[in-house]
Order: structure tokens, then sequence, then C-alpha cells
């Protein structure tokens, strides 16, 4: 395994006008490892994976991705980004755009395959728009592992899936970061992250609250009551 | 089918890249109803009309044609890259985009291809119908090519006017703006009117507005008019667009 993390994000603020959103962040992600994100609504996740991936100035701290600053063109091509929302054309289809995705890198996942095994029906005519969102979900999932990245950053990715959906991305997941991927995922469900994370990074108001592998946080209560004892309530 | 999840990054080469891009967005286009109005559907209406009206609605059989070249040019670079353009950032497609091989130069590349292929496309399907109702434009080479320069001038000002507005609205905001745009322009430009067509007062002021420098110098062009001091404007006009666009456009929303 690397020495070196392929994600470090150190005492990053960012500052949307006179609001702080991100309050000196602090945490990394390995590669092999599944790291998660956890915090309730508005600690900053999805603004940090913004950050992540340079869409987002950070206003003071480092970013470090792949070796590289945040938002490097070089990093980009070997980051699998999954978005929170939507991050397709409504009137795309999921055969079209995974083909468009798959052609933009050089030793692209065969799409057939990755489509096979997250459950995507390729022969579907049906517009990305008139998906259901567990399939929308599934089809961003897959946008952001068809050019077999390094680094895979999903923002919360199982969010509007069916049971069986949800055990199959979790399933697949696993075998991201047993193949050797750093995987950095935010979730709200703990059962998620207890199940999924190798260390768990819970955050409140735009920084990390506590950190920990999901058996050391949970040695004395449930990974619920740890991230309800270390959190504030969304205003 | 087995799959292989170890990393194996690697990045396809520019022009594929590029290529890819204009070739989805040009096929998402073609597949847009709303957008197929735009680009086809009302100039080719307009043209028809016009031209078995007699005389292009008052303009004459010679210059009418090329007014609504222009107009079509005009809502393929204006008003439907900015709708697109919003639609694509409130549903996350540059966010999802950010994190793949496609750098932001390629994608502005892409969009460029896409928009000049589509203007291809509809200024020789409007040009083959306006000739088989009657059209005689004035073929010259040098003329031929300052519209052709002029058109590209034009292309590349309304796309960064349309980029700096769908780079800071929210998506519908720009669909109501474009569109109220497109309208307030087609009718009042000096795009699709002859400029002889307005009072002296406003004759100036709209010459050196790209809508109406565009829409002269077609219509010059097919009557076989040189007018080189329209195409350093529409020059003069883009350089002012890829500015604004550059200080203004924002890839989230």
């Amino acid at each position: 395994m690397p020495s070196t993390p392929a994600l470090i994000c150190s005492d990053l603020k960012v500052t949307f006008g006179d609001t702080p959103v991100l309050r000196g962040l602090t945490f990394e992600a390995p590669a092999g490892e599944v790291t998660a994100l956890l915090g309730p609504n508005g600690a900053g996740k999805t603004t940090a994976m913004r950050v992540l991936t340079g869409l987002i100035p950070a206003t003071s701290g480092t970013v470090t991705t792949l070796g590289m600053s945040a938002g490097h063109p070089d990093a980009l091509a070997r980051i699998g980004l999954m978005p929170q929302a939507t991050g397709a054309w409504s009137g795309v289809r999921a055969r079209e755009l995974l083909r468009y995705l798959a052609s933009l890198y050089a030793h692209p996942q065969s799409v057939e395959a990755l489509a096979e095994r997250i459950g995507i029906d390729l022969a579907s005519s049906t517009p990305y728009r008139r998906l259901s969102g567990g399939q929308q979900q599934a089809v961003n999932l897959a946008g952001a592992l068809v050019g077999r990245p390094d680094l895979v950053l999903l923002d919360e990715p199982t969010a509007g899936m069916d049971p069986h959906a949800r055990r199959r991305t979790w399933a697949l997941i696993r075998d991201l970061a047993d193949a050797g991927v750093a995987v950095v995922l935010t979730t709200h469900a703990m059962d998620e992250a207890a199940d999924l994370a190798d260390h768990v990074w819970i955050m409140d108001a735009g920084r990390i609250a506590i950190d920990g592998t999901v058996a050391d946080l949970t040695a004395e209560s449930s990974l619920e009551d740890v991230f309800l004892a270390h959190t504030t309530e969304a205003p | 089918m087995s799959l292989d999840l170890s990393p194996r990054p690697g990045v396809a080469p520019r022009g594929d890249r590029i290529l890819q891009h204009a070739r989805l967005e040009a096929s998402l286009l073609l597949r847009n109803g709303e957008q197929l109005l735009l680009a086809l559907v009302i100039p080719i209406g307009l043209l028809v009309a016009g031209m078995l009206a007699g005389d292009g609605f008052g303009m004459g059989r010679q210059v009418f044609p090329a007014s609504v070249i222009a107009l079509a040019l005009w809502s393929t670079s204006f008003t439907s890259l900015a709708i697109n353009t919003g639609f694509e950032r409130r549903n996350g497609v540059l966010e999802r985009l950010a994190a793949t091989p496609l750098t932001r130069a390629d994608l502005v590349a892409g969009k460029a291809l896409a928009t000049a292929a589509i203007a291809l496309g509809q200024v020789a399907i409007i040009a083959a119908v306006a000739v088989a109702l009657g059209w005689r434009p004035v073929l010259d080479a040098g003329q031929s090519a300052l519209a052709v320069l002029a058109a590209a001038f034009a292309l590349i000002c309304f796309a960064g006017f349309a980029l700096a507005l769908a780079g800071r609205l929210r998506a519908e905001a720009t669909l109501a703006v474009a569109n109220l745009i497109y309208i307030l322009v087609a009718a009042g430009g000096a795009l699709v009117i002859p400029l002889d067509r307005y009072p002296d007062v406003l004759r100036l002021p709209l010459l050196l507005l790209p809508a109406g420098a565009l829409g002269e110098t077609l219509r010059a062009a097919a009557e076989g008019r040189f007018t080189p001091f329209l195409v350093m404007i529409l020059a003069a006009w883009s350089a002012v667009a890829l500015f604004v666009a550059r200080k203004a456009f924002r890839w989230t929303s």
C-alpha cells in the first residue's frame, strides 16, 4: 500500500461571502480503503467534494489529490466523481452517457460489464430525466467508475436506491477498495458507514468533530449515538 | 462479464475528447424539440412564408434569405447555447465533467464545434430551401469569404454572451432572459429587418451592435456589396464577449 494517502485535506477553510462553510477541515483517504465522511445537512460535505475537484477554491488550507493540488488536470483525469444531484443531461440515455464518458479515457471500463454489475439496462431508450432516483444514482455511479480511477468520490451514493440496489452498490464499493482504489463517500446512513468504511470522519459545522475506525468509534455506543453526540442539528 | 476494478487511469487524445463531446452535444440538441424549433422550424417557416409572399415581407427576395440565415445563427449560438448551458449547470453536468479528462478548454472547444456544426447545417438547409424558392444571391468569392468570417466572429460573440448569461443566472431565469433577448434582437436589432427600415437615430447604434453588423454583412454579401468595416466590428465584439464570458462564467449553480 502506498505510504502517501491518495487524498490529504489539511486545515481547509471555505467562506461564501461572510459565511464560513468549511472551518479547518482536515482528513485523509488512503488507497485501498473506504473513507466515510459523515455529517448532518449543512455540515459542508458537498462543498468539500467541490473543493477536492477544484470547482470551488479554498479560502485557505491545502488539498492534495493523488500527489497534486486540487483541480490539477492530471489529478482530475484519475478521479471518479459521483455528484450528489443528477450530473447528467436531462435528455441523455444511460448507454449514450456512459459510452461518451468512456470515450474520454484511454483504458475505460467495459460499459457493458459495468452496467451489468450495477444493474443498468443499456437497451433502454428512456432519457435520464425519466429514470427513477435509484436508476439515476446507478448511472451516476457507473459514470464515476468508467475511467478506472485511482480515487473515487461518492457524494451520498445510495440515496434513493432500493435495498437490493443498495446492497449491490455496497458490494461494489467494497470490491473497489479491495482492488486498490481510494474510495471517499459522504453519507447520512449510519448503517452504510458502519458496514463499509475502514475509517469514519464525522463532520460538524465545517470541521471534523471526531474520527476513527468503526470499531474504535463504536466501542461504547452505536455509530448513530456517536454521530448525535458530536454533531449539531441543521437549522 | 468480468469486471476488473483495479485502477488504470489514462486520458484519450485531446482531439477525440473534443470530437466526442461535440457529437454528444449536437445530438442532444437535435433531439430537443424546443431547440429544433428555434434552429430550423422558425427560420424555415419564416423563409417559406416570406418567399411565397413574393418579396420577403418587403425586404426583397435577394436579401430576405440572408436575414433568415442571420436569425438562425443568432438562435443557435445565443439562445440555444445559453439555455442548454444553463440547464447543464443546474443539472450538475459541468460539475460531473469537472472530474474527467475533459478539461475546461476541451469543453469550450467541444461546445464551439457542436455549435459551428449545427450552424453550418442550418445555413446549408436554409440556403438550399431559399434557392429552391428562387433565391439568387450574388456569388463572389471575396464577399462570400467575408460573410463566412463575419458569421464566425458573430458565432463567437453570441456564444460568449450566452455563456456569460448562463454562467450567472439560474437555469429558469436564463431560459426566460435568453428567449426575451432573442425576440427583442430578432424584432428590433437590425438582425432580420434591414437597417434602412429603422429611424435615422437608431441606425448607427444598431450597426455598431453585433446583431446589426451580422445582419447587414450577410445582406450586403447577398447583394454583392463589400463591408469589411462590419467584420471588424464583429471581431471586436467577439473579443469583448470572450472576455466577459471568461470573467462571468461559473461552473456550479
